[in-house]
């Protein structure tokens, strides 16, 4: 699977949303209804999923489902 | 063995408490490990961990001491860095650890303010922070912290205790509307004077005063803290969360 299906998948999975529901720009909290613990437990899955760590200052920044896979493909071999 | 109706209390819990070595900690430690659970002590030495192990080994109850310094926040994600690995993250947390130092305030120092915050109320947000993602993960978790009835009340020459405990209370409420969602409560019990070593050294006349006070006409016990610990740790206690439970004997009736 695709690091772009994978989160899609992880996003559905958190947010209770069917997959084609998320898309690359989806927000977090404007677009998919998140509250701000979600998208902290998101973090926490993709952490787990991806095997890496995202700090505190970069989870920040990772708003929407874009953000999420190009941090991901930017930090994993 | 006789399996004890006690022992399936807290059965399946994993429970970091800190200050496990004495009074109100150690009644705690040693409770909810008679109820079942697996209890992970803390204390500053390591003949204290060691006090608190063998202790465990004794009864024939699950659990170990281990050594953190509750104000070093590296030793704080070490530890939990290390429960992680062998998969204990817990799923109860009770910050217990606490020191009382007497001063009027105009006569505190700088160090001696920090080190009474540090210990008694930033560690319970340290360790709070550390614990919280895998009961997040879980969907569920039990958090307590130790305050005290000077934590609502204060007292001369505890400016300082008492705005730690006081904070600790702030602690509590907010964090348990921050994950009450998840099926974790955040409680506080506040216990009044408990006969234990921090409170061994007040003089006789001001404990002929003190027990004026409490209608109940006698001190505390720490197993009076540790069995509304459990109480709130338990399924019992699973529909409060945010609340200060006054333990005092009626001492103050807040």
């Amino acid at each position: 699977m695709s690091v772009e299906a994978k989160v899609k998948s992880i996003v559905a999975k958190q947010l209770g949303l069917g997959e084609d529901e998320v898309n690359n720009e989806s927000s977090f909290i404007d677009d998919l209804g998140a509250d701000s613990l979600d998208t902290v437990e998101l973090v926490m899955s993709l952490e787990e999923e991806f095997d890496i760590e995202i700090s505190d200052d970069e989870a920040e920044n990772i708003l929407t489902v874009q953000a999420a896979i190009d941090h991901i493909n930017s930090n994993s071999d | 063995m006789v399996i004890d109706e006690k022992l399936t209390l807290l059965k399946g819990e994993i429970a970091l408490i800190t200050g496990a070595t004495r009074g109100i900690g150690e009644s705690i430690a040693d409770e909810f490990a008679k109820a079942g659970a697996m209890v992970i002590g803390t204390a500053t030495t390591k003949e204290g961990a060691e006090k608190i192990s063998n202790r465990f080994s004794n009864a024939d109850l699950d659990g170990y001491g281990i050594v953190l310094d509750i104000a070093n926040t590296e030793q704080i994600s070490e530890t939990i860095k290390t429960l992680k690995q062998s998969d204990l993250m817990p799923s109860i947390l009770v910050n217990n650890a606490g020191i009382s130092l007497e001063n009027l305030l105009m006569r505190i120092k700088e160090e001696e303010w920090e080190k009474v915050i540090a210990i008694n109320l930033s560690s319970a947000f340290y360790l709070s922070k550390a614990v919280i993602g895998s009961m997040l993960k879980n969907r569920h978790g039990r958090i307590i912290n130790i305050g005290s009835v000077q934590g609502s009340t204060g007292a001369p020459g505890h400016s300082h205790y008492s705005a730690a405990k006081a904070g600790l209370i702030g602690l509590t409420k907010s964090l348990a509307q921050e994950v009450g969602s998840r099926n974790i409560t955040v409680n506080a019990i506040s216990p009044g004077y408990v006969s234990t070593d921090m409170t061994k050294d007040i003089d006789e006349k001001m404990n002929q005063a003190l027990l004026e006070q409490i209608p109940l006409k006698r001190f505390g016990k720490p197993i009076d803290i540790a069995k509304t610990a459990i109480y709130l740790a338990s399924s019992s206690g699973s529909y409060i969360t945010g609340e200060t439970i006054n333990v005092n004997g009626g001492m103050n009736m807040l």
